[in-house]
């Protein structure tokens, strides 16, 4: 065990999985000087012909990955921020996310798509928006949003060694918390949520960047003896909706946190599976505690009122806590 | 890196002119000065990316452009807002993320529009602007009055396959145009060279007249972006300009902190842009002198007002109101039929 910050323990992955499998290539734009921290020091270490900087191409990127992959590599494309999707999405929606149904299953795509995502650095509207959720309805596309370094290094490895498209999203920003980070092979399984806070009243699933807000105000609402459980889904395809259900069949109630657009965001997904398969269970209703609909402005106060925080997450929490079912 | 041409003809610009196109640098690179030190001293919510070394592109592109025109600008925008005639106090509002900022706050340093002025924004998308700018040519042609577009992109957007595609639809449709390369080598922490193929000036000549231009000599591009424009207003379709110069500071203010220690380019290689004889701004101030047009006393006067003006700017930005975050969602939609 070792004290690292996310990015580290990214760059540790990449760095044990390039020395595990020769056949995996990592590129993209600015992946030799590493301008997110995470390829650091990668090119000197296995050469140009495995990491390389690519032109500014987003579509074309895309689609050489879906191609690279094809002959036979396995692909960490680096996109920066996943805003970047947009300019690369051909061949995310109707490439990665549909070729290995439309070839009956001949084509393997074992890509990893790394970019940063979220708000909260007054980088403005199109350096921070949660995207997560147009991926999450492309269909042959997996999300993971790692929280902690050492679940950043453990999805990183089990992405990496998949044969889906995943998209692999990181807090953008200061390379992200410092955590342990377990020594040498760690992997950590998709599709597997983690409890990260127990409790007895509430059921809070706080995805991505919301988990520390969401913790904080747990914390908080310990104060006033309100017991929220916060589950951390850590990937949201696959999702683990057994955790999700499995709480709420306990607390009664639910609250979802996410970074994303109110409007088709995961946390809408989230209550909608606990409504079909988890409302008997329920004492309240589901809240969800999203960004509203709007593109995040730039000025940080106007950015901070929109992306949840402690206060509104709390408040959401007691508006269920006190609401009951006849 | 295609090598520019140095016969293009210069035309003579009258005094008051040659005095204005200086003023205008000045104006940019004083300003930026500011921000470098704003920066520095956390007074700004977001990053910065300047325009310090490339100030002659927008100046004397601009200076051929009326209000009527359009401008696409990228991420380094400040430079292109200012000389399109975007106000100084608005743009500084702006990054300091204030409601009296010309986007309200919302946008910041990487979107600053004007949209009254032809400056259809800065653009945090590498290569947006490249159909913007000729779907805004499409519709200045439409309407027949002789506007233009100008796209101000890097070396490093030309690589998006838009450019080919923008190039295409501007020539095949004979539209106004005018494609302005800031060739200034890098692309991030990325010697572009290194991600390029071919040379970037003949890709758009398979479509469409071509200049290569001294970017650090405000004339040069003037004349050469005026030639465009011309033929541009007269009907005669698109054009490629693209000027040679460089970006003095890091990709954003305090990229160090990202660089980890690395470098993809010499402490040498950034003075050398920065000598007397290629500086755009001193450059200009030595022609200035050379022609008789001011004397020293007269160029430090004109320094001291665009500095009191940078300095008032600053007190605008800092005395506005906080940004109003109950705008965001009424800005999301426009009025419904
Ligand atoms: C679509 C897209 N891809 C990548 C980026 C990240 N990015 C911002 S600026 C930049 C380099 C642009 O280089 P160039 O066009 O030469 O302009 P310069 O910065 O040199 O002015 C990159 C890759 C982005 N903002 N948008």
């Amino acid at each position: 065990m070792a004290r690292k910050r996310l990015i580290t323990a990214i760059n540790e992955a990449l760095v044990e999985e390039l020395e595990r499998d020769p056949k995996l290539i990592v590129f993209g734009e600015d992946v030799e000087l590493a301008i997110m921290g995470d390829t650091r020091g990668l090119v000197e270490r296995f050469g140009r012909d495995r990491i390389r900087n690519s032109p500014i191409c987003e579509q074309t990127l895309t689609g050489m990955a879906v191609g690279l992959a094809s002959a036979g590599y396995r692909v960490v494309l680096h996109l920066m921020f996943n805003n970047f999707i947009y300019t690369g999405m051909d061949a995310i929606g109707n490439q990665m996310a549909k070729l290995r149904l439309m070839t009956g299953g001949q084509m393997e795509l074992p890509i990893t798509v790394v970019a940063g995502y979220g708000g909260g650095n007054s980088n403005a509207a199109q350096h921070s928006d949660t995207a997560y959720s147009v991926l999450m309805n492309l269909g042959g596309i997996q999300v993971a949003v790692p929280t902690n370094s050492a679940d950043a290094k453990g999805l990183f490895k089990t992405a990496v060694r998949g044969a889906t498209p995943t998209f692999f999203l990181e807090a953008a920003g200061r390379g992200g918390e410092m955590g342990e980070v377990p020594d040498g092979e760690h992997l950590v399984p998709f599709g597997r949520a983690t409890v990260a806070r127990e409790g007895t009243d509430v059921t809070v699933v706080a995805i991505g960047r919301m988990l520390k807000p969401t913790l904080r105000a747990a914390k908080a609402l310990a104060d006033d003896s309100i017991s929220a459980e916060v589950i951390d889904p850590r990937t949201l395809v696959p999702f683990d909706e057994e955790t999700v259900l499995a709480s709420v069949a306990r607390t009664g109630r639910l609250v979802v946190v996410d970074e994303a657009r109110d409007r088709c965001s995961a946390a809408s997904q989230i209550a909608a599976v606990v409504a079909d398969r988890g409302f008997d269970s329920l004492r309240a209703p589901v809240r969800r505690v999203t960004v509203p609909d709007v593109a995040l402005p730039y000025a940080s106060n106007a950015e901070a009122a929109l992306i949840p925080g402690p206060e509104r997450i709390a408040e959401a929490v007691r508006s269920v806590t006190e609401k009951q079912f006849a | 890196m295609a090598t520019p041409r140095t016969d293009v003809r210069e035309p003579a610009v009258d005094d008051a002119t040659a005095r204005t196109l200086h003023e205008r640098m000045l104006l940019i690179r004083r300003a930026e000065e500011r921000l470098i030190v704003a920066c520095a001293d956390g007074s700004l919510p977001g990053g910065v990316h300047l325009y310090i070394g490339e100030e002659a592109v927008a100046v004397g592109a601009c200076s051929v452009l009326t209000d009527r025109d359009y401008i696409t600008s990228t991420h380094r925008g400040h430079g292109h807002f200012l000389a399109k005639g975007g106000d100084l106090d608005a743009m500084f509002a702006e990054i300091w993320g204030k409601a009296t900022g010309i986007c309200k706050g919302m946008g910041g340093s990487m979107h600053v529009a004007d949209v009254s002025k032809g400056i259809l924004g800065a653009n945090g998308i590498v290569g947006a602007g490249f159909a913007i700018a000729t779907g805004a040519a499409w519709g200045a042609r439409l309407e027949g009055e002789g506007r233009v577009a100008t796209c101000f992109f890097g070396d490093g957007a030309a690589n998006q396959g838009s450019f080919m595609e923008s190039m295409n639809v501007s020539a095949a449709w004979e539209l106004p145009t005018v494609f302005l390369c800031e060739n200034n080598g890098v692309s991030e922490f990325t010697v572009t060279s290194t991600v390029t193929g071919g040379v970037l000036a003949d890709r758009a000549r398979a479509f469409m007249p071509v200049e290569v231009v001294d970017g650090n000599d405000v004339l040069a591009v003037r004349a050469a972006v005026g030639a465009a424009v011309e033929r541009a207003r007269a009907g005669g379709g698109p054009s490629y300009v693209e000027a040679t110069t460089y970006r003095i500071r890091g990709h954003l203010e305090a990229e160090q902190h990202m660089l980890g220690g690395g470098t993809y380019r010499s402490a040498d290689e950034i003075a050398a842009w920065q000598a007397d004889d290629r500086d755009p701004v001193l450059r200009s101030a030595r022609r200035l002198l050379d022609a008789g047009i001011c004397d020293a006393a007269e160029l430090e006067r004109i320094d001291a007002d665009v500095r009191a003006r940078v300095e008032a700017a600053v007190a605008f930005a800092e005395a506005g109101p906080a940004a109003d975050p109950e705008l965001a969602p009424q800005l999301m939609f426009g009025p419904t039929a």
